[in-house]
């Protein structure tokens, strides 16, 4: 009975020693760079497992009926920048979305020109990587339709989103592959829930990827950047979290 | 808890063979078989795993301590239940992975860790429908669900009397319901909650609409993960209630000492 009553002293030692071992250990291990690009690793099997299973499915769409009342706004909701502000000042009226890097037909296409083209109108949940979800309606062209006017270089592979808000000195980007910028439900959105886009929600313009999670929906997009490769931009990982916190670059998950 | 698989020493003439005679049947004190190896590596996987996914799922419901009911859920919108205040998070630092306030880095240990059970789960079900451990050991025998028995089984386990000799290595019905209960609810449920909060997953295969919205699939999600945490509790009580040494032993190496009579030798 003794030798029982010992053993499980020992165990029960042994489980709170292992306790604060399992805390601290965690800690060691997550800043460990080959345990954490081993944990990268395989969190990017789900962008694999994602593709290969469908990658042409359509994110939900809802009714009116569905939508959030109050939508709320995240990240940045007032770009400091000069130039943005002064566009704000006249309702960006002369605002111009420049498309370039490896495509064959360089394009600069004032608002006028976006709200011309043929649009879209959808009305689907946004998920943000905090948890929460806000379901809008948003309206604009389709980005396919925008990269096919400038007509692609074979050996472009990302599209990157350049943005007129910032975090401190970093440039707010982010780009997503052409899997995604040729979905259907991959729209340039200048209207949400019937009007044109609020300074919160990223006017004039904002990028709808939707079967990602919200920090991939790039507000006051004002470039967009065809690329065969990612690095050698910025942080090299795709966009201002990636780069800053080493969020995921594929967010469906 | 005292768990079983393995039972009695096969004989070779399985078919016609009368009931196993006294000799060969095991006796309190005899060293037996009893986890199968499938068995023993799930369970520590799942140990594993299922630690690193309640602390660093901790940490992500720290970026946003509310939960809500339906398709959609912010700030704006009437929660069923806040943890944490402003200055608090939800859940404290020596609970969560990593300690300190991390949501991305949280994500990248859940998303890794997650693979363990999206995998695990449905090899392990599979394999325990083949080899019959499922419908042998797990599944419940007539009668077992009488009230009367299960009231039996509470009051035994109150009492803390549990089985000895050859007995201990059956299942009792609370123990089956709770494995039963991890195997076909926990597990399936915190799967398929967890794609529906992937806005790709959802767009593939329309899971949140299972669960009314992908709001109320996060509801769901944190309700499981508390009904695991509740079952990990209960399973390492039983574990030093029923002798932790020997239960340990027969999880990592299968061989299980059956317990003695009380007052015997």
């Amino acid at each position: 009975m003794s030798i029982i009553l010992c053993r499980r002293r020992l165990l029960g030692t042994g489980a709170l020693g292992a306790g604060g071992l399992i805390l601290s250990g965690c800690d060691k291990l997550n800043a460990n760079p080959a345990f954490r690009s081993a944990l990268i690793e395989a969190g990017s099997w789900h962008e694999g497992a994602q593709r290969a299973l469908g990658s042409g499915a359509l994110a939900r769409e809802y009714s009116e009926a569905d939508m959030s009342p109050n939508f709320r706004v995240n990240g940045n909701t007032n770009p400091e920048d000069a130039s943005y502000k002064s566009h704000a000042a006249t309702d960006f009226a002369g605002w111009t979305l420049s498309v370039d890097g490896l495509v064959k037909r360089p394009l600069a296409l004032p608002m006028t020109a976006i709200k011309a083209m043929q649009q879209r109108k959808q009305i689907t949940r946004h998920d943000c990587v905090e948890g929460w979800s806000a379901i809008g309606q948003w309206q604009g062209p389709q980005l396919g339709q925008i990269l096919s006017m400038a007509g692609l270089l074979p050996s472009a592979r990302y599209a990157v989103f350049h943005c007129a808000d910032r975090f401190g000195s970093s440039p707010y980007y982010e780009s997503i592959d052409l899997v995604d910028a040729f979905h259907p439900q991959t729209i340039l959105a200048w209207e949400m829930n019937g009007q044109p886009l609020s300074i919160g929600h990223g006017a004039p313009l904002r990028l709808r990827v939707e079967r990602q999670l919200g920090y991939k929906q790039a507000k006051y997009v004002m470039r967009i950047e065809l690329r065969d490769s990612l690095a050698g931009l910025f942080g090299g990982k795709g966009g201002y979290w990636e780069d800053a916190h080493d969020y995921q670059w594929y967010a469906g998950i | 808890m005292p768990e079983t698989e393995t039972a009695l020493p096969k004989t070779a003439s399985a078919e016609a063979a009368p009931p196993a005679p006294p000799a060969t049947t095991p006796q309190s004190g005899d060293l037996v078989r009893r986890h199968r190896l499938s068995t023993r590596l799930w369970h520590w996987a799942n140990a594993l795993a299922l630690f690193i996914m309640l602390m660093s799922g901790m940490m992500i419901f720290n970026a946003h301590a509310h939960l809500y009911w339906g398709e959609f859920g912010a700030n704006p919108d009437r929660n069923w239940l806040t943890l944490g205040t402003g200055q608090l998070n939800a859940f404290p630092g020596w609970a969560t992975i990593p300690s300190n306030y991390s949501l991305a880095d949280a994500r990248i240990w859940h998303l890794a860790f997650a693979w363990i059970l999206l995998i695990g789960a449905p090899l392990y079900l599979l394999w325990s429908l083949v080899n019959g451990h499922l419908w042998r050991d797990l599944l419940f025998r007539r009668g077992e669900l009488r009230p009367s028995h299960i009231w039996h089984d509470i009051k035994e386990h109150a009492r803390l009397r549990f089985p000895t000799g050859a007995e201990a290595l059956k299942y009792n019905v609370l123990q089956k319901g709770a494995y039963l209960g991890v195997l076909l609810v926990l597990l399936p449920l915190i799967i398929l909650t967890g794609l529906a909060m992937s806005p790709g997953a959802d767009a593939t295969t329309h899971v949140s609409a299972l669960f009314g919205g992908r709001q109320s699939a996060r509801s769901v999600h944190f309700i499981v993960a508390a009904g695991f945490a509740l079952f990990i509790v209960v399973h390492l009580v039983m574990v030093v209630l029923a002798g932790p040494f020997n239960e340990v032993r027969s999880m990592v190496t299968g061989w299980y000492r059956l317990p003695l009579d009380k007052g015997a030798k």
